[in-house]
C-alpha cells in the first residue's frame, strides 16, 4: 500500500522569491483591516457592549413579524430579532437601557419575559451584561492578548535570538490584524469566546513559526556557508510536509466542529479556521522573510551581539 | 533513544492504565456509578453550566446604600450626642456623603466636637494598627462641623457586608435544594453565584434580589393612606408605604419599628387552619416575643403592618394579644410565594441590596443540544484525523492513533480527577487538541522519513528522528501552553474551560505522542528487528 503524500519528499519551492509579493499582499491586508476596523467596526457582542441577549425556542417555526411587533411595543430601543440555526430558535438582542444601570436591565428582562410567555417553549439562554462589567471585560481581554504575546516573545527570545523574536512578533501581529479584518467584513459577533479564539490563533501561529525557526537554527549550524536566503528556503521546504499535515488534521477537526458543533460555537470555530490558514501562511511568508531582512548571527558560541550573517558566515564552530 | 529502563516502562504503562481507568466512569451512566466501591475511580467530569443548564450571576453589594445607611445612623447619633450635651445646633443633615451641622453658639463648638467624636466606633478587623482607628473623622470650620467616614471604615464595612451577604446568599440558595452551587467572593465587593441545573432562574433572581429587611409597625390611625396620598401631607413620625400585592394601595404606617426582623428565629410555610390559604408561620426570640406581646396587648383593634423591603405584605387587625412569641403572616400567597418568603425570613436580611451585574442562564435543552453537537463533532473530527493519519503513515499511523486515543483518555481522566469543569468551548478545546495532538507524531515521523531518505537504516533513523524532533516539539508546545495559561488566568467562565482543556491536552499529548509512542515503537522494533521500514 502506498502512503498518502500531500507533499513530495523533495520539494524545492522558492518561497523566498515570493517574499516581496507576499509582504506587499500582507501590508495591503493589514491596511485594509485597520481601515475596516475604523470604517465598519467589529460587531461587538453583549460581552463587550453590554446589553441583553435572549434565545428562545418557540412551538413550531417562529413568527418573526409577530415577535417584532410584540417586542416593538415594549419600547426597548433597537431590538434585533433573528433566527438562530433553526426555524424554531430565535435570538433577541436588546441594548442596555440608557439609564438606571444594572437594575434597569433586570426590569427589561422581566418585561420581555412577560410579553413572550405564551410563545416561548424554552428560554434557551438569557444573558445580561451590565455596562460596568462589559468595560472590564474589554480591558481584561486586551490585556490577555497582549500579555500572551509578550510572554511568548520572551520565550522565543531566550530560546533563539532577538531576530527570531522580531520575526515572530511581526507574524503574530499580522495574524491578529487579518483575523480582525475578516471579522469586520463578515460582521461575526465579537464576544468573549473570540478572545479565546484569537489567543489560540496566536498560539497556533507561534507553534508553526517555531517549527520553521527551529529548522532554520539547525541548518545554520549545519550549513555554515550557505547563503541565508537559500537556507531559509531549504528549512521551509524541509518542514513543509509537517506543516501541511498538521494544519490539515487541525482543519479537519475544526471543520467538523464548524459543521456539527452547533450555532453557539460557529463564530468561534470560523475564526479559528481562518486563523490557522493565516497562521500557516504567515509562518512561511512573513516570519521567515523578516529573518532575512534583519539578518541573523551565525556565531553560536556565545558572543553574538551585533554580528550579521554576512559578517560572520563561516565562523568558528 | 529506543532503550527504556524497566522502571520507566512500568511507570509509563501505569500512567496509561490509570488514564484509561480514571476516564472510564465518564462512559457509563451516572447512576450506575453508585454501586462502585469507593477505592475505584468513580468521578465523572464536572459539566459546566452551558452544558447542563443553570445560572451564573455576578452580584455586587450596593456599597453606596451601605454608606448611606451608616451616614443616616451617624445623623441620629450626632443629634443624640448634641442633645445630651445641651448644645444648640441647626442644619443637621447629610450633604455629599458628609454629615454637617452648624453649632449656634461659638463657645459650644469645642464641646460639640468632643461629643461628636465620641459617637464614632473603632474600625473592626484592623489588627495591624496599634492605635485603634476611629471610623469617622471630624473637622471644624468656624461654627460648622463636618463628619466624614474614613477610608478604612468604608473598606471594613464593605468587607463585612460582603462576607455577611455571601453567608445569606448561601443560606437562601441552599433552601432551593439544588446541588453544588458555587458562591464565592470576587474582587472587593462582588459575589459570584453559579447554580447548575436550576429550572427556574427567575425564582433564583427574585430570591437574591430582595434584601428581606423585615419589620413590624403599627398602621397610623391619624388618617388613611389614601387621604395622606391625596393631601400630600404626612403626620410626623409616619410615612406612606404601598402594598406588595397591589402597588397602588397606600398604607400610612408609623416610622417607629415595633419589632425588627432580626428578632425572627424561624419561619415556615403552612396553611391557614380556617381558610386553607398558604401562610407563613414565624417565631421570635425571647426579646422579640416580649416586644411583640407588648405591642399586641397595647394595640388591640389596630391594624399591624408587616413590612418587607419597604412594602407592606399584609396589615391584619390585632384581635387579641399574642404572647407566645409566634405569629402568622397571611397575604394572598401562592404556595411558592409563601415558601419563598419563609426562605427569605429564615435566611435573614442582606446588609445591603445586591445588584445583578452580569447574568447568564442556559436552559437545560440547549445544554443537552450542545453536548450532542460537541460529541458528533468530536467523533467526526476524530474519525477524519484517524483516517488521515493511517493513510499517511500506515502502521506508524496506527501507532499514532493509539497514542491519540490514550491522549483523549488522559484528558478525560485529568478533568475527572481535578474535577475541572468541562464547558462548550472546552469541547472545542478538545476537538482542537485532536487536530494538534498529532503534530508531535507528524514532526517525528517526518524526521524519520528524512533520515531514511538520507540512507540511514531503521533503528538509527528512528532514534535520530526522535532526537531531532524533541526541541521543536517542546518549543511548539510551550508557546501554546503559555497562551493557555494566560487564558486561564485572565478568562472568566467558559473561556477558562477552554484554557483548561487546551492546557491539559497539550501536556498529555506531548506525553502520549512522544513517550508512549516511542515505547510502542521500541517494543515493535525489538520484536521484529525490521531490515527496512516503510514510512
Amino acid at each position: 500500500m502506498r502512503h498518502l503524500k500531500l507533499i513530495s519528499d523533495d520539494t524545492h519551492i522558492p518561497f523566498v522569491k515570493f517574499r516581496q509579493i507576499a509582504v506587499a499582499f500582507s501590508l495591503l491586508v493589514i491596511a485594509a483591516s485597520v481601515a475596516l476596523f475604523f470604517a465598519r467596526g467589529l460587531n461587538f457582542g453583549i460581552d463587550f457592549k453590554g446589553g441583553i441577549m435572549i434565545e428562545i425556542a418557540t412551538d413550531g417555526p417562529a413568527d418573526l413579524t409577530q415577535l417584532r411587533a410584540t417586542m416593538g411595543g415594549l419600547g426597548l430601543g433597537e431590538v434585533q430579532i433573528q433566527e438562530f440555526g433553526q426555524a424554531d430558535d430565535v435570538l433577541i438582542r436588546i441594548p442596555s437601557p440608557a439609564e438606571g444601570g444594572e437594575a434597569a436591565s433586570q426590569e427589561v428582562v422581566n418585561a420581555v419575559r412577560a410579553a413572550l410567555d405564551d410563545v416561548v417553549v424554552e428560554y434557551r439562554r438569557v444573558e445580561v451584561v451590565g455596562p460596568q462589567v462589559s468595560g472590564e471585560l474589554v480591558r481584561s481581554g486586551i490585556i490577555a492578548v497582549v500579555l500572551a504575546m509578550a510572554l511568548m516573545l520572551i520565550y522565543i527570545w531566550f530560546r533563539f535570538e532577538w531576530q527570531f523574536s522580531l520575526g515572530a512578533i511581526v507574524s503574530l501581529v499580522h495574524d491578529v490584524f487579518a483575523t480582525i479584518g475578516i471579522l469586520c467584513i463578515l460582521q461575526i459577533e465579537f464576544n468573549l469566546q473570540m478572545i479565546a479564539a484569537i489567543l489560540t490563533i496566536v498560539g497556533y501561529s507561534m507553534n508553526d513559526t517555531v517549527i520553521v525557526y527551529d529548522r532554520v537554527r539547525e541548518n545554520l549550524r549545519k550549513y555554515k556557508k550557505m547563503d541565508l536566503a537559500e537556507l531559509v528556503d531549504l528549512s521551509i521546504n524541509q518542514t513543509l510536509s509537517r506543516t501541511v499535515i498538521t494544519s490539515g488534521t487541525t482543519l479537519l477537526a475544526l471543520l467538523a466542529l464548524f459543521v456539527f458543533g452547533g450555532e453557539v460555537l460557529r463564530g468561534f470555530t470560523f475564526a479559528m479556521i481562518f486563523g490557522i490558514l493565516v497562521g500557516t501562511y504567515s509562518s512561511i511568508f512573513i516570519a521567515a522573510p523578516v529573518i532575512l531582512a534583519v539578518g541573523v548571527s551565525r556565531d553560536w558560541s556565545g558572543n553574538t551581539t551585533g554580528k550579521t550573517a554576512e559578517g560572520k558566515s563561516g565562523a568558528k564552530a | 533513544m529506543l532503550h527504556f529502563e524497566r522502571w520507566k516502562i512500568t511507570l509509563i504503562v501505569l500512567l496509561c492504565v490509570a488514564g484509561l481507568a480514571y476516564s472510564a466512569p465518564n462512559f457509563v451512566p451516572r447512576d450506575s456509578l453508585e454501586g462502585i466501591p469507593g477505592w475505584l475511580p468513580n468521578q465523572q467530569i464536572n459539566l459546566g453550566l452551558d452544558l447542563r443548564g443553570g445560572s451564573y450571576m455576578l452580584l455586587e453589594v450596593d456599597t453606596s446604600s451601605l454608606i448611606q445607611d451608616r451616614l443616616q445612623s451617624l445623623v441620629n447619633d450626632v443629634r443624640a450626642a448634641l442633645r445630651s450635651e445641651r448644645v444648640l445646633y441647626t442644619g443637621l443633615g447629610i450633604r455629599n456623603s458628609e454629615v454637617t451641622v452648624r453649632i449656634t453658639q461659638p463657645d459650644d463648638v469645642q464641646k460639640a466636637r468632643g461629643a461628636i467624636e465620641g459617637v464614632g466606633t473603632t474600625v473592626a478587623g484592623n489588627v495591624f494598627s496599634a492605635v485603634p482607628e476611629r471610623d469617622i473623622a471630624v473637622s471644624v470650620n468656624g461654627q460648622n462641623i463636618t463628619v466624614v467616614l474614613t477610608e478604612p471604615a468604608i473598606v471594613a464595612r464593605t468587607q463585612s457586608a460582603v462576607q455577611q451577604s455571601i453567608e445569606i446568599v448561601r443560606r437562601r440558595i441552599d433552601e432551593l435544594g439544588t446541588t453544588e452551587p458555587v458562591i464565592q467572593q470576587q474582587g472587593a465587593s462582588r459575589i459570584l453565584v453559579q447554580v447548575p441545573g436550576l429550572d427556574d432562574p427567575q425564582r433564583l433572581k427574585q430570591l437574591l434580589g430582595q434584601t428581606a429587611k423585615m419589620n413590624f409597625r403599627l398602621v397610623s390611625n391619624a388618617m388613611s393612606g389614601e387621604q395622606a396620598l391625596a393631601t400630600r401631607t404626612v403626620p410626623t413620625g409616619t410615612e406612606i408605604l404601598f402594598m406588595a400585592e397591589a402597588p397602588n394601595v397606600p398604607v400610612l404606617v408609623e416610622r417607629r419599628i415595633m419589632v425588627g426582623g432580626d428578632r425572627l428565629v424561624d419561619a415556615q410555610p403552612a396553611f391557614d387552619q380556617q381558610s386553607g390559604a398558604p401562610v407563613v408561620n414565624f417565631r421570635f426570640d425571647s426579646t422579640g416575643g416580649r416586644q411583640f406581646g407588648e405591642v399586641t396587648r397595647n394595640s388591640v383593634g389596630r391594624p399591624f403592618a408587616i413590612v418587607l423591603d419597604d412594602k407592606v405584605i399584609s396589615a391584619p387587625v390585632i384581635r387579641e394579644p399574642i404572647m407566645g412569641g409566634s405569629g402568622q403572616i397571611s397575604g394572598n400567597f401562592t404556595v411558592q410565594a409563601a415558601n419563598d418568603l419563609a426562605i427569605l425570613l429564615r435566611a435573614g436580611a442582606l446588609p445591603a441590596p445586591l445588584n445583578v451585574l452580569e447574568e447568564r442562564t442556559v436552559g437545560p435543552g440547549l445544554g443537552a443540544d450542545s453536548i450532542a453537537a460537541g460529541e458528533i463533532a468530536a467523533v467526526i473530527g476524530g474519525v477524519a484525523v484517524v483516517a488521515f493519519m493511517i493513510a499517511s503513515y500506515g502502521f506508524f499511523g496506527v501507532l499514532a492513533v493509539v497514542a491519540l486515543t490514550l491522549n483523549m483518555a488522559m484528558i478525560f481522566a485529568v478533568l475527572s480527577v481535578l474535577q475541572a469543569t468541562l464547558t462548550l468551548p472546552g469541547i472545542a478545546g478538545i476537538v482542537l487538541t485532536i487536530g494538534m495532538a498529532v503534530d508531535a507524531n507528524v514532526l517525528i515521523y517526518e524526521r524519520i522519513r528524512e533520515e531514511l531518505a538520507s540512507g540511514k537504516s531503521p533503528v538509527p533513523a528512528i532514534e535520530a528522528g526522535y532526537n531531532k524532533a524533541l526541541s521543536s516539539i517542546l518549543d511548539a508546545n510551550i508557546t501554546t501552553l503559555i497562551s493557555a495559561a494566560i487564558l486561564f488566568q485572565m478568562g472568566s467562565g467558559p473561556v477558562r474551560g477552554f484554557a483548561v482543556t487546551l492546557g491539559v491536552g497539550i501536556i498529555t499529548s506531548v506525553f502520549t505522542a512522544y513517550t508512549v509512542n516511542r515505547l510502542m515503537l521500541s517494543v515493535w522494533i525489538r520484536r521484529r528487528r525490521p531490515k527496512t521500514i516503510y514510512l
